[in-house]
Parts: structure tokens; C-alpha cells; sequence
């Protein structure tokens, strides 16, 4: 723990920090481009100059180590130069073009130069101009700004693992480039955009759209996976602009997928904003609200409890989950689902399906086995995480699933279920690392568990787990994977088949044949909802997508972004979020619509408002009343014994950039799609 | 003898005389008040009347959309909206102005890094009914191509000082 003086105030740091690092830590802000935290330290941009004692000119303080007796003054005449002269340098060749680009108003370049920068230019040359590069749909470049700092290159090749960045050149005729013009091919990719301190690379969907000072910044959650980055959304008038990363060292750190970013032009197109109501001529019709919700009240009466169930969507948040468990408790309906995909989770034990070593627990571990899972596309965040474990250690990873490219080497140990069976008596080769690894982890993901057999893998899962020590004391290596965001809230308040209950396929066969009179489907779109013809299906969620085409009532919901709701991510951990804007039209959040078909139907919630919700959830379950923490499940015994059934193990994702009803609206996420060099998915709706 | 001399003077009508002198001696002095329809007043290139949109001299529209005016307008009477044009330029899709709203500042003019927005000599801009004076963007750069000799004349004039 080298201790030295900034400024004469003495501070401690760690061992491995640097001066800048040590700065910080005593409170004094150094100017920096090229320095980023999570990225290795190039000393390129020469912004961070101090003095040092007996040093005979000022060092790059980000890329020294600190250590011990350092008198490091950031304040000395000498310093106030060498800033302004290096900001001098980076100023002539950076266009000053502030007027028209994108990255005015929040840029470093900017605030640095009014800060540290001197008051006048004295460069009278032509200035540099460098061609744009294609970087894909996502990124605009204006390579022209680029003052070299290669944050971005080591982005994509640190972080995101994608080498497809680089530099070419030497000195002023330094140039970033995609060296083949071709798209960064990541789902993080966006997020060197947040990284580069100018404007050279900016936001394409978001280009010209608005400045900083215009939006208004809400704190939220992302739902397009089930990790719940922490994300900021940027509204104007009733329209959400755009979505940031915000800083949680413990879910996202600071970046989010290219999904969370840009899928939110979806919410733009396809909404529902008012109810629908299929006529006698089978088409759907313009309704009112009383109108609408009379006759979903006169379809519960007809189709009695037993005779009816509803399946919870992907995207709902917790307080709307509860409600509809609640209300159908009350109605005395058991056939209730949040498992669209069909896992074969009970919810019976909540360390059968939580990511129980927790996303800030793959920096320990040492070995990983992932069961129907591609992280990368499923959850590409944390994926970087094991990535970023991956480089710092000398972890074994192994899949079982398809064969695929996660951004780190991970030995594909086949796709056949049984292979489960073998490292869990110990006979595979990879038990054993398992077995030797301090901190052994697995991943087990729905392509797995929604297998017929997924109550039997969680079982063979739980068993790998419990005999390669993943369950020691302090550590537990049992993951699930989710993708839903809204999977284990649902699973937390107990949104599954009560006793003689539907499961979501069971419901959908019942409703095939007649005997399910009414199916509400809340947001729940990925499922096949092919001949349901004698079943009065409705929909209840904000996108005309294949859930409110096959509907004979829609009722327009929120959307995440509309709403104030509870989420929990696959970690279990509870995350607020916040409304950004109000729903278009007619929409209503899904508490509201619940509350008032309750009233309808003449039966007591128990709550009026959004806090009485909360309060009603809070108090059956405690969990939620933790915000941003998780709390730990007990260990015990679940899934079941029986045989695996032969076969293969999906992944549970195969698709990234549509997944869901939002990003299959939206043109961002085509235009990614057709960049990725997938076919163009013909559109859900319409 | 004070009253007499009073009495006099109240007979004589002086006061009223002396008035009367100073009637006519304005009478032949020069005329201070205008025709004013027809004949105005003398104004400062620095007047800030009605705001126009200027070009550049081959016709380009000056404004880039960096949204400076609508950031500095104390009375938040500018809207501006903007998308990329077809050929990748940074352009307003909307610029609008609600004149009623505006309190002639100029700070919108001082903003502006391309001199495209400006408060031309124009005072003369009342209208009948208040939707008129929601201008948008058409109207600003027709006022900026009718009025652009005595802007850019304005413009070169205060040169020195800006």
C-alpha cells in the first residue's frame, strides 16, 4: 500500500494504482482522453501531466505506478502549461465544428478545453481531414475529430472481445479503422460511443436528433434481457430518445448491448393506443374502455375460474405480476404462467432458479461449465464479465449446447443432454476440473430447461453442483440464465399453476380444443398462438405484435419506459424504474387495467394505487422491499430424478437483435439484423 | 401700486401674448414629428426588430441546427427540431419562432455561430390575428431573403464592434 502526497495531502492507495488513480482518491480532478478505468492504460493522449518531485519534467500520470514517498503537485505552474500546450496540440487538428456535431454539450473534449485549455488559438494551417469509416448501422464516424485516444479499439478488443478495431498510420497521419470496412460485429458495440471522448464516433439512430440540454433523464431499468442493466432514459416531449448506460459496478458496470440502446425506436411503432374488440365480421374494432373491459368482464363470468388462465409476458413488472396472481387467486383460477418459454422451473426453491453466484461472483470463479445457454446473446453484458475473468485468469470454460463463438475459448463439450449425465457421476473429463476448480460455476440456460426434460436437467444440474462443490460455504456456482426481465419476479411472487393449474403449453392445447374459454395473454407475445379459435383470447401489453393479432380484445398497456414497476434481474436483485413518458393514446399502465376489471368484477384487490401495490407486495414478499440488493437463497433440494431424455440442447437465444415485441418493431434493430448478415425477419406484425 | 401694475397686465394679456410668441416661434422652426407611414425614423444597425433566416450568397440555408438560439432564448420561443438531409448535412426539419412570445433580446443573434439567425431592421410586422405571428421556418427565410441587403449592410456595419 504505497502511500504519497498530492498537493501535500497524504493518501494511501492500493498497490498496482496509478498517480492519477492516487489524484482521485485525494480529490484532485486530472484531464484526461485516452484514460478510461476499465480499459488498459495507453498514455497516448498525455492530458494527465503532473509534476513530480525530482522528476525532471512532468510524467503521464495515468500511466505511472504510484509509489512510495511520490509528492506529486497537480497544481504547479508547469502543469498548468503542459495541459494547456497538449490541449493546444490536440486542438490543431480537431475541427472545431462543435456547432454541428453531436457530442456538443456533453463532450470532453469541450468542457476540458474551457477548463484546461488556453484562450486562443495561434494555428493558422489547414487542419486535417480523414475519410469516415463504416462502423455499421449503429455508429456514425467523423473520423476527422479522432485525436487518437484508441479507447474504442481497446474497447473492442478487450472488452467486447471483437479485434475488428485498430489503428493504421503513425503520428498525424494516425487513422481508426474497421480495417475491412465492415460492421463491429458485438452486441456491446454501441457502447464505444459512450466511450469516445469527442464526436468522432456518435450515435447513427440519434444523429442530429437533440442536444443534451433538451432531454430530460430519467433513472430506469433495462428489460431486454434479464440482466437489469442499470440504464438512464433520455425523453423529449412524449418521446424516448434515447438510452445510457448507468454506472453499477455490480450488474453492468458501465455498458449495455446494442439491444438495450437502440430497441427503444420500437417504441415509437406498432403501439396499441386504444382497445380493440374483434367484431361479428372477425375483424378488430376500435372500442372504449368500458366497452372493452365489460367484455372481458362478461368473458370471466362465462368462461367461469376454472375455465380460464393468463400467461405473464417477458417484459411485466413485479407489481403487475402480483396483481393479476392476486386477482386470479381471488377469482379462484389456478391456471396462471409467467414461463412463456416453458422451463421447467417450480418456483418452489428460489436457489432452483436465481443466478446464485451473482454477476459480481464470476470475477472468483475458476472454472465454468454453460448448460443451453449463449451468453452472449442472451445476456452480453455479463458475457463480457466471464470474457473480462476469461483474461485475468486462467479459467476453464466448457459449454453444452450448440457450437458457438462466446468471445473467449470455451471447449465444447457436444450438445447431447445425456453428456450431463456423465459429468454429474463423474466419468467426463471436465468433472474433474470441475472438481479441482476453488470456485466452479454453471450456467444453466433455458434452452435446457424448456426442453420436455427440464425438470430432469435442473435435477442433473443441481447434482453437478452439489458434487463438484459448487454449494460450499460463502459460494454457491449454481446459475440460471434467464431471458425475460420480468422471469423471476414472476417466480418470486409465485405466478406458476397452483395446484391441478395449467402450464402455459397445457393452457394453449386446452385453448386449441375448447375447453379453456378464456385465455389473457399480459405482454406475452413468444408464443404460438396459431388456432385459438374457440378460445376468447386477450391481449393485454403495448405492441400490435403476434400476442394482439390473435387477440379477440386488446387492451393497450405501457410500456417499460411508461411505467413506474419493480423488476428483478436474473441475480434476484430488486431495480426500480422509472417513467420516462406517458403512454401513447388510450394505454393504461397494467395495474390500472387489473384494478379496474377487479372493480368490474366486483372483487377487492386490496390496493388503489401504485403504492398501496407496493406496499401489498412488499409485505407477502419481503424481498422486494430491498431495493438494488439481492437477497440470498437457501440451498436445497429441487428438479427431479428421472432419466434425461435424449437429444440435443438448444441455446436458449439464437436471435439477438429481435427478441422480443419492442425489438422486433424496431428499425434500428432490422438495420442491425441486415448488417449481421441475417435474412430479414419478416415482420410478426402485419 | 403692486395691484395696479397687476391689473395692467391681466388687461394687456400678456401671458396670453407670450404664448402666442412661442407658438409662432415653433412655428418656424423645423419639424420634429414624421408622416409615419410614409416617413420613418433613422434606426441603428444594432435595431433588433422581426428575426429572419439567412443564406449563404449561393442560396444555402446558413442554420446547422446546433440549437444555441433555443437554448439561450430566455423566453423559450424557439422550437427547433433537425434530422440529417439527404446529403448527410445537419439541418432543421423545424424552426419555429412564436413572436408573441419573444422579447427581442437579440441573444438568440448572439448565439448563433453562423449569423443565420438575426433581428433585422423590420418593426413593422403586426398582424391580425396571433396565429400569423407563430412563424416557422418558411417565413423566417422568406423575411431573411426580403430583408438580406440591410442585414448583411447592418451586419458589416456593426462588424467592428462584434
Amino acid at each position: 500500500m504505497p502511500k504519497l502526497t498530492v498537493n501535500g495531502i497524504e493518501v494511501e492507495v492500493e498497490a498496482g494504482a496509478t498517480v492519477l488513480q492516487a489524484c482521485e482518491e485525494a480529490g484532485f480532478e486530472i484531464p484526461r482522453f485516452c484514460y478510461h478505468d476499465r480499459l488498459s492504460i495507453a498514455g497516448n493522449c498525455r492530458m494527465c501531466l503532473v509534476d513530480m518531485e525530482r522528476a525532471p519534467k512532468p510524467i503521464a500520470s495515468c500511466a505511472m505506478p504510484a509509489a512510495d514517498g511520490m509528492a506529486i503537485d497537480t497544481q504547479s505552474e508547469r502543469v498548468k502549461k503542459a495541459r494547456e500546450g497538449v490541449m493546444e496540440f490536440l486542438l490543431a487538428n480537431h475541427p472545431l465544428d462543435c456547432p454541428i456535431c453531436d457530442q456538443g454539450g456533453e463532450c470532453d473534449l469541450q468542457d476540458q478545453a474551457m477548463a484546461f485549455g488556453g484562450d486562443a488559438s495561434r494555428y493558422t494551417e489547414n487542419k486535417r481531414a480523414v475519410d469516415e469509416k463504416h462502423m455499421g448501422p449503429l455508429i456514425k464516424t467523423v473520423m476527422t475529430r479522432c485525436i487518437h485516444c484508441t479507447r474504442c479499439v481497446r474497447f473492442a478488443t478487450e472488452v467486447a472481445g471483437v479485434p475488428d478495431l485498430g489503428a493504421i498510420g503513425r503520428g498525424e497521419t494516425m487513422e481508426i479503422t474497421t480495417y475491412l470496412e465492415k460492421t463491429l460485429a458485438s452486441e456491446l458495440s454501441a457502447n464505444v460511443i459512450d466511450l469516445c471522448p469527442v464526436g468522432a464516433l456518435t450515435s447513427q439512430p440519434y444523429a442530429f436528433v437533440s442536444r443534451p440540454w433538451e432531454l430530460n433523464k430519467v433513472e430506469s431499468v433495462d428489460v431486454m434481457d434479464a440482466q437489469g442493466s442499470n440504464i438512464r432514459i433520455d425523453a423529449r416531449g412524449g418521446q424516448v430518445l434515447r438510452v445510457l448506460p448507468r454506472l453499477n459496478e455490480v450488474v453492468n458496470e458501465e455498458w449495455i448491448s446494442d439491444k438495450a440502446r437502440y430497441a427503444i425506436d420500437g417504441l415509437r411503432r406498432q403501439r396499441l393506443d386504444q382497445p380493440y374488440l374483434r367484431g361479428s365480421d372477425g375483424r378488430l374494432h376500435p372500442a372504449s374502455w368500458p366497452e372493452a373491459l365489460e367484455a372481458l368482464r362478461a368473458a370471466i363470468k362465462k368462461a367461469r375460474p376454472a375455465g380460464m388462465g393468463a400467461v405473464i409476458g417477458d417484459q411485466l413488472d413485479a407489481e403487475s405480476i402480483f396483481a393479476v396472481k392476486t386477482l386470479m387467486d381471488k377469482l379462484g383460477s389456478p391456471h396462471l404462467d409467467c414461463r412463456q418459454d416453458g422451463a421447467k422451473l417450480d418456483g418452489k426453491r428460489r436457489a432452483s432458479y436465481l443466478f446464485n453466484s451473482t454477476i459480481a461472483g464470476i470475477d472468483e470463479a475458476d472454472a465454468l461449465l454453460i448448460i443451453g445457454s449463449n451468453p452472449r446473446l442472451e445476456a452480453p453484458v455479463m458475457n463480457a464479465r466471464i470474457r473480462r475473468r476469461w483474461l485475468n485468469s486462467d479459467i476453464k470454460i466448457a459449454h453444452i449446447g450448440p457450437e458457438m463463438d462466446l468471445t473467449y475459448p470455451s471447449e465444447w463439450l457436444g450438445e447431447e443432454a445425456e453428456l450431463l449425465a456423465g459429468i454429474a457421476d463423474g466419468s467426463h473429463p471436465f468433472a474433474q476440473l470441475l472438481q479441482q476448480a476453488e470456485r466452479p460455476m454453471l450456467i444453466l440456460g433455458s434452452g435446457a430447461l424448456r426442453r420436455a426434460d427440464g425438470a430432469a436437467i435442473l435435477g442433473k444440474a443441481r447434482q453437478i453442483a452439489e458434487q463438484t462443490g459448487m454449494t460450499g460455504k460463502g459460494w454457491n456456482g449454481f446459475n440460471v440464465l434467464h431471458n425475460a426481465a420480468s422471469r423471476v419476479a414472476g417466480l418470486d411472487i409465485g405466478a406458476v399453476p397452483s395446484k391441478g393449474g395449467m402450464a402455459v403449453a397445457e393452457m394453449l392445447s386446452a385453448a386449441r380444443a375448447g375447453s379453456l374459454k378464456l385465455l389473457w395473454l399480459l405482454g406475452a407475445d413468444e408464443l404460438d398462438l396459431a388456432g385459438l379459435e374457440k378460445c376468447f383470447t386477450v391481449y393485454q401489453g403495448h405492441h400490435g405484435d403476434a400476442g394482439a393479432h390473435a387477440a379477440d380484445l386488446v387492451l393497450p398497456a405501457a410500456a417499460w419506459t411508461e411505467k413506474n414497476g419493480l423488476y428483478v434481474n436474473f441475480e434476484g436483485r430488486v431495480q426500480q424504474g422509472l417513467r420516462a413518458v406517458f403512454p401513447p393514446g388510450e394505454a393504461r399502465e397494467d395495474w390500472a387495467i387489473i384494478r379496474a376489471l377487479a372493480e368490474l368484477l366486483g372483487v377487492n384487490l386490496g390496493f388503489d394505487s401504485l403504492d398501496e401495490l407496493r406496499q401489498m407486495l412488499c409485505a407477502s414478499h419481503p424481498q422486494f422491499a430491498e431495493l438494488d440488493e439481492i437477497t440470498p437463497a437457501k440451498w436445497g433440494k429441487f428438479g427431479s430424478t428421472a432419466r434425461l431424455k435424449g437429444g440435443v440442447v438448444e441455446a436458449g437465444l439464437t436471435e439477438f437483435y429481435m427478441s422480443c415485441a419492442i425489438s422486433r418493431a424496431s428499425q434500428t434493430m432490422a438495420a442491425c439484423r441486415k448488417a449481421a448478415g441475417q435474412p430479414d425477419a419478416a415482420q410478426a406484425a402485419e | 401700486m403692486r395691484a395696479a401694475v397687476n391689473a395692467l397686465r391681466s388687461f394687456l394679456l400678456l401671458e396670453l401674448l407670450r404664448g402666442l410668441a412661442l407658438t409662432l416661434k415653433y412655428f418656424f422652426k423645423p419639424k420634429v414629428t414624421l408622416n409615419y407611414p410614409y416617413e420613418k425614423g433613422p434606426i441603428s444597425p444594432r435595431f433588433r426588430g422581426e428575426h429572419a433566416l439567412r443564406r449563404y450568397p449561393n442560396g444555402e440555408e446558413r442554420c446547422i441546427a446546433c440549437k444555441l438560439c433555443e437554448a439561450v432564448c430566455p423566453a423559450q420561443a424557439i422550437t427547433i427540431e433537425a434530422e440529417p438531409r439527404a446529403d448527410g448535412s445537419r439541418r432543421t426539419t423545424r424552426y419555429d419562432i412564436d413572436m408573441t412570445k419573444c422579447i427581442y433580446c437579440g441573444f438568440c443573434e448572439e448565439a448563433c455561430p453562423v449569423d443565420a439567425i438575426v433581428e433585422g431592421p423590420n418593426f413593422e410586422f403586426a398582424t391580425e390575428t396571433r396565429e400569423e405571428l407563430f412563424y416557422d421556418k418558411e417565413k423566417l427565410l422568406a423575411n431573411g431573403d426580403r430583408w438580406e441587403g440591410e442585414i448583411a449592410r447592418n451586419l458589416a456595419a456593426d462588424a467592428r464592434w462584434r
